[in-house]
């Protein structure tokens, strides 16, 4: 399978892919380590006119202790935060959550800002960011702003960034709470999650049980509640709206809901 | 548009499509057939090549994306006289394969697998190698070949680049 025929750009630095996408307009998409656009390119889901390539701009790179806060440049691979001793320390469930991304060959190219900006709530980051609070800093034409992960995730394949705007940082505050876990339900090896649960402290999200990465509320409130992780994790199905597929009809994952949050509620209490 | 990649230690330049991806680069361009591509969905792993030394899968990158860069197919992995590398001894002693065709995937993403990680387990081998896939679910020799690459100690260094005299393909 071969892509639409399309210009490519290479950007040598954000200030230049800036001017790039605003000379382009709509029809030019940013190209990271392609490991979400390229498919759908190839499936001609995406047909975009113009590729600006921001895979080499190494100031977007990067994982840094900034106090309270851990700031991940958007551009860093699955594989970089996988094997960070600083995320092994302060942000486990981000390390353990990329090396769960696709498989060794996906995380060498696949990175976090690729895998946010795509908005596919089948995807582990998502869900990984929105459990955490985290910022997401946008850069545009007119300057920086910073948007929350609950209001990034827009809709199925949908975000807060408009034309033009390239996501730069994520900035995640470090978990009050230890206990975490990551939880991902496959088939095979390499698969998106069926669903997906990744959980800090009592703040937990679920992978592919909406059209964007959710808040289990339901299950938050229980548990400040002073319910057990069992009443709890009950309550886990709670303002989801999954789809049935191929892989599971909706009541099915409704059911696995229910299941991993029990999993990951006791696994973060082992852990904490 | 005009890239150069250093293929196997030669350079490749060529003036090729912006939506050329680096598999058929290599199979097509660079003229290098042992790469193969098998799903075509980022998924099977038979066309794993080494970028900058690290493995990935080069039906899901862009020939321009590796403008500059350099690959290794396993073509590549021989020595000067011939000689095989570890792994490929290996997968030949432990009879890592059957029908062949996912073959140069799997030596690729092993020798990329051993470079990270030297020693290690066979549950790591078995999640290091997921990103590859046998249709006749051969795993278990390929595992051993894997192991076995290991213990000779040496299974991860892809061969120093070569020198070799730069030429032109179109």
């Amino acid at each position: 399978m071969i892509p639409a025929s399309f210009e490519y750009q290479r950007a040598g630095s954000a200030d230049e892919a800036l001017v790039l996408a605003a000379e382009a307009g709509e029809d030019a998409k940013f190209l990271a380590g392609g490991h979400s656009l390229l498919p759908l390119m190839k499936l001609r889901f995406a047909v975009p006119e113009m590729l600006i390539d921001i895979g080499r701009l190494q100031e977007l790179s990067y994982i840094r202790d900034e106090g309270d806060v851990i700031a991940v440049g958007a551009l860093t691979r699955h594989h970089d935060l996988e094997h960070s001793g600083l995320l092994a320390r302060e942000l486990p469930l981000l390390a353990c959550a990329a090396g769960c991304v696709g498989d060794p060959q996906v995380r060498h190219l696949g990175t976090i800002g690729g895998s946010l900006a795509h908005g596919d709530p089948a995807s582990d980051l998502p869900a990984v960011v929105l459990a955490l609070d985290a910022m997401l800093v946008i850069r545009g034409p007119s300057g920086s702003r910073e948007v929350g992960a609950g209001e990034f995730f827009a809709g199925l394949f949908e975000t807060a960034l408009q034309p033009g705007e390239l996501l730069t940082e994520i900035r995640i505050p470090k978990p009050a709470a230890p206990g975490w876990s990551f939880q991902k339900f496959t088939k095979r090896a390499i698969d998106w999650a069926i669903v997906g649960v990744a959980l800090q402290g009592q703040q937990v999200a679920l992978v592919n049980m909406a059209s964007t990465p959710m808040r289990a509320a339901g299950v938050e409130q229980a548990l400040a509640a002073g319910a057990s992780a069992e009443q709890a994790a009950a309550h886990a199905a709670e303002g989801t709206n999954p789809v049935s597929d191929i892989n599971a009809s909706a009541a099915y994952r409704e059911h696995l809901a229910r299941v991993l949050v029990g999993r990951a509620l006791a696994e973060a209490r082992d852990r904490g | 548009m005009k890239v150069s990649i250093r293929v196997n230690g030669a350079e490749v330049v060529a003036d090729v499509e912006d939506r050329l991806l680096l598999a058929h680069f290599v199979r097509e361009v660079a003229g290098l057939t042992a790469t193969n591509i098998g799903c075509d969905t980022t998924s099977c792993g038979a066309c794993t090549v080494l970028l900058d030394g690290e493995s990935v899968k080069s039906c899901t990158v862009l020939a321009a994306q590796a403008d500059g860069r350099e690959i290794t197919t396993i073509e590549g992995l021989a020595g000067p006289d011939g000689q095989w590398h570890p792994v490929q001894r290996a997968f030949h002693a432990e009879h890592g394969l059957q029908c062949g065709f996912c073959t140069p995937g799997m030596v690729m993403a092993t020798v990329s697998l051993l470079a990270e990680n030297p020693d290690p387990t066979e549950e790591q081998v078995r999640v290091g190698l997921e990103g590859n896939l046998c249709r006749c679910t051969g795993y278990h020799n390929i595992v051993r070949a894997v192991l076995a690459a290991a213990r000779e100690g040496q299974g991860g260094a892809a061969p120093a680049a070569r020198a070799q005299p730069e030429r032109q393909a179109s």
